[in-house]
């Protein structure tokens, strides 16, 4: 445990037993284009248990206070994807960020990931993300007769993609990118981590199509590599790494 | 409103829907409708495999499979499709790979497998391996390879798009129709999220591919959205569902939590412990110990609770011991589940145990479908271009007790079959007339919700079912503890009707629609509350412990359960079943029992050892 959550934990009389709680105080990033086109800062103060996420404490204020704060959700243990948001100023999954870990003592802020078109309160536009995905042919491409059994591939080989395998497009690293910000037209990370999960596939023989897609004017080449994404990833992939070597097959051609 | 013509319309977009959508969108028109973008689908949190008998690393063959699929449901499991499903195992494994599956590979570059609970060699004799894996992320590598395959072959999804309603073109919950008369789905009505409008859509072919209702229960493995919307939409138009008592309680879920460890962690070597540091299980099932199918892993673990031997300062769950293994092996075949416990516990797994207790996890039961995915409407008609695949249905390959891993095998074998089947018959098949207010009954409720003033919070009710669901209808269940579930049941479904919510707005109201699926919860809750009331006896994961025995003579049928007008016949099928015979009125309608034979082709039902 953090030295955060003991502070804010021994303010409480806790029984043996009992599962200590705190209040933590929410700043939400409100918009409803059905209540005027500005959007507005709204604070909400819940009590917390010491294991609870950010997400626990969303839903608290969706059920218990305001049932039309608004936000996207599904798994709530950081494998749908769902609810990628900013969080203190970072991206993270709502699901996966304890409030312990976030500093419950002070404000913490919530608004919707940057750079995708915001909906409603914390939920945004992914389709022109998904477009992105689309784009570079995110599936196995093959040449020759389908063997009768499983294709052959070596530990290695295998290991060799499995960082991007990984990516359950969140749009954490895409949203927290720099670029992508400033240039709606860029692929962004999740589109080249998935077409690197593809490209360093033995199985797989689309990579110069691909490498084709990305070698355009907003490819790959756009990453300034500010190490956001692998940053935001709530995977552990190491996005900018994952760029760089397509960057690198680009040129050497050697995937 | 809009409305679209589609030959073939899935309702749900996890592995079963995305299964069935590539079979069919090659052959015809077809529409995915989701309430989620594809990829967040609960197919995505599986973690342990998929059982073929590929007998890449030791013997196997798909008739120990079988036995396995059988056994493992306590002779609930209608043979022949368990037969289909571990005949089909093998291809299916393959389809997923020449998809671009990532499995992990033997040192010959084969695909590689792993033991799981339940999963034996020459009936019983050892545990063996036959789980096909991607580390502990199977699920999310089949999620994204199917939907990988759904962007290649250019299915149409509606995304973020609730499905309320099921169009036939005789309402059953309205009166029985005679036996033989055809009876067709021939559409939906879904609400789009985004904008708040509907959509009707027409379709000559319609597959439920929605998932399970894990919500009904507090502490799950589930996510928020798996809240049985799929089944409640089949009862309430008067279709059954089968063997809705029977409910998987996953025997590790991270205590207090729910979360998933994956079954994988023992397949791996993995050990349970009590607070005397004891393996348990090994009283239990002495042969595969902490392998045993997942009922009498759970019920052990409730038990050792029960009996005081429980870990912690409240003694309420016991502990997983992964600090026998290699880091590095964990690393590498279980990254996810460890990454849990130290993200949501602040365990280490490497050097402390990691504290566990069962999470409700699988619905058994569901919609009943023969082994080509047709929906029934009672023991043997089937419903014209109705389909059922994945969780929602009920084939039945999972009896009392589904194994681990064959949900991801289930959703793969019948997701296609689903698929297949479905485009088979729009070829055949003429588009039926809809009534012209389709969407009134839908429109209706949406309104009177939104508009309903102050009143009872969704929240609060949907606690309250999902306490008393835990508290009463459990590991262990009595006929006592299952009358208070459906009396507290009853009285939710009243404070139902005066729900309201605070949200009045067209746009991305979810809101409104988590109050839709409260109403989805209630009515699975209802159906699954009646039948377990009515199994007197104990079986796989329904135990009884007023009735602690499995009772062949009795109870060796499905469970069928049917919702209809209070001044129908207490009777389906055209008659009132022995031991089948219970009926449980309600405001406005009751639930009507019958039962379904089960198929048995090479087994008999023996006492279920391990």
């Amino acid at each position: 445990m953090t030295a955060t959550l003991d502070g804010a934990a021994s303010t409480e009389t806790a029984t043996a037993g009992e599962i200590p709680t705190f209040d933590v105080t929410l700043r939400i990033r409100r918009y409803s284009p059905e209540n005027g086109p500005e959007a507005t800062w709204e604070e909400f103060t819940v009590t917390a248990h010491g294991t609870d996420r950010v997400l626990d404490a969303l839903h608290k204020v969706k059920w218990e206070e305001d049932g039309s704060l608004t936000f996207r959700r599904s798994c709530a243990h950081g494998v749908c994807g769902s609810d990628a948001m900013r969080i203190n100023g970072r991206n993270r999954l709502a699901c996966k960020t304890l409030l312990k870990d976030v500093n419950p003592d002070k404000v913490i802020t919530v608004e919707p990931i940057k750079g995708l078109p915001v909906l409603k309160d914390l939920v945004v536009d992914m389709e022109p993300f998904f477009a992105s995905y689309r784009e570079i042919m995110p599936f196995l491409i093959t040449n020759g007769n389908q063997p009768s059994k499983e294709r052959i591939q070596s530990s290695e080989q295998r290991e060799r993609f499995d960082d991007t395998t990984k990516c359950i497009l969140c749009a954490a690293c895409t949203s927290s990118c720099p670029v992508f910000w400033t240039d709606g037209q860029y692929f962004g990370p999740a589109a080249i981590v998935n077409a690197h999960r593809f490209i360093f596939d033995s199985r797989d023989d689309g990579a110069t199509q691909r490498l084709e897609i990305l070698n355009d004017k907003e490819g790959v080449w756009r990453c300034r590599t500010t190490f956001n994404c692998t940053e935001a990833c709530p995977r552990g992939i190491e996005v900018t790494k994952a760029i760089q070597e397509v960057k690198r097959a680009m040129i050497t051609r050697a995937f | 409103m809009q409305t679209h013509q589609y030959d073939v319309v899935i309702v749900g977009a996890g592995g079963a829907g995305m299964r069935a959508a590539l079979e069919a969108s090659g052959e015809v028109r077809t529409a995915v409708i989701s309430k989620l973008y594809p990829t967040r689908s609960h197919t995505g949190a599986a973690q342990g495999g998929m059982c073929a008998a590929l007998a890449n690393v030791e013997e196997d063959n798909w008739e120990w499979h079988t036995f396995d699929t059988v056994k493992g449901g306590d002779y609930l499991v209608d043979q022949d499709a368990a037969e289909i499903m571990a005949k089909e195992a093998i291809d299916a494994v393959l389809d997923l790979e020449r998809m671009g599956l990532p499995f992990n590979r033997t040192p010959e570059g084969r695909i590689d497998q792993r033991r799981f609970g339940g999963h034996t060699r020459n009936h019983g004799e050892a545990a063996v391996r036959r789980s096909c894996y991607a580390a502990d992320r199977t699920g999310h590598m089949i999620l994204q390879t199917l939907y990988q395959n759904c962007v290649k072959q250019d299915v149409e999804f509606f995304n973020e798009f609730y499905v309320l309603d099921l169009i036939t073109d005789h309402d059953l919950s309205e009166g029985d129709v005679p036996d033989g008369e055809e009876v067709n789905a021939t559409g939906v009505v879904a609400y789009d999220l985004a904008t708040g409008e509907i959509h009707v859509f027409q379709a000559k072919s319609i597959v439920f591919a929605t998932g399970g209702a894990g919500k009904i229960f507090k502490t799950t493995s589930n996510a928020h959205t798996l809240t049985g919307d799929g089944m409640a939409l089949a009862l309430r138009r008067g279709f059954p569902l089968e063997d809705m008592e029977f409910f998987q309680f996953h025997p590790t879920g991270l205590a207090g939590l729910g979360i998933l460890l994956s079954e994988a962690a023992r397949g791996e070597g993995g050990i349970l412990r009590n607070s005397d540091g004891e393996r348990f299980m090994e009283r239990y099932a002495p042969t595969i110990k902490d392998l045993a199918p997942r009922d009498i892993v759970a019920r052990s673990m409730a038990n050792e609770v029960r009996e005081g031997r429980g870990c912690g300062p409240n003694k309420d769950y016991v502990l997983l011991d992964l600090t026998h293994l290699e880091p590095a092996h964990i690393d590498a075949k279980l990254p996810d589940i460890t990454e849990f416990a130290r993200t949501y516990l602040g365990i280490e797994p490497y050097t402390e145990p990691v504290p566990v207790y069962p999470t409700a996890h699988y619905a058994m039961g569901g919609i009943p479908t023969n082994v080509d995915a047709e929906v029934l409407r009672d023991s043997h008609n089937v419903v014209k271009g109705l389909y059922a695949a994945g969780e929602v249905a009920c084939v039945s390959v999972h009896g009392s007790n589904r194994l681990g891993t064959n949900s991801l095998l289930d959703i793969n074998v019948f997701g296609k079959r689903a698929g297949r089947t479905a485009a088979a018959y729009a070829k055949t098949a003429t588009f039926r007339d809809l009534p012209e207010d389709a969407a009134a009954r839908t429109v209706a409720q949406l309104d009177e919700m939104r508009d309903r003033p102050d009143g009872a919070r969704v929240a609060e009710v949907r606690r309250e079912l999902q306490e008393t669901m835990d508290a009463n209808a459990q590991v262990f269940r009595t006929g006592e503890s299952l009358a208070q579930a459906l009396d507290d049941i009853r009285g939710l479904q009243e404070r139902f009707k005066t729900v309201s919510v605070q949200d009045k707005g067209k746009m991305f109201n979810t809101d409104l629609l988590e109050a839709l699926e409260l109403g989805f919860l209630l009515d699975i809750a209802e159906v699954t509350v009646v039948a377990a009331i009515n199994r007197k006896e104990s079986r796989g994961g329904h135990y009884r412990e007023d009735f602690p025995d499995r009772d062949d003579t009795n109870y060796m049928l499905h469970t069928m359960t049917y919702r209809r007008p209070t001044d129908a016949p207490d009777a389906v099928d055209g008659t009132v079943g022995e031991y089948f015979d219970h009926v449980e009125s309600f405001d406005g309608y009751k639930v009507v029992l019958g039962s379904k034979p089960v198929i048995q082709t090479r087994y008999e039902p023996m006492e279920r050892k391990y």
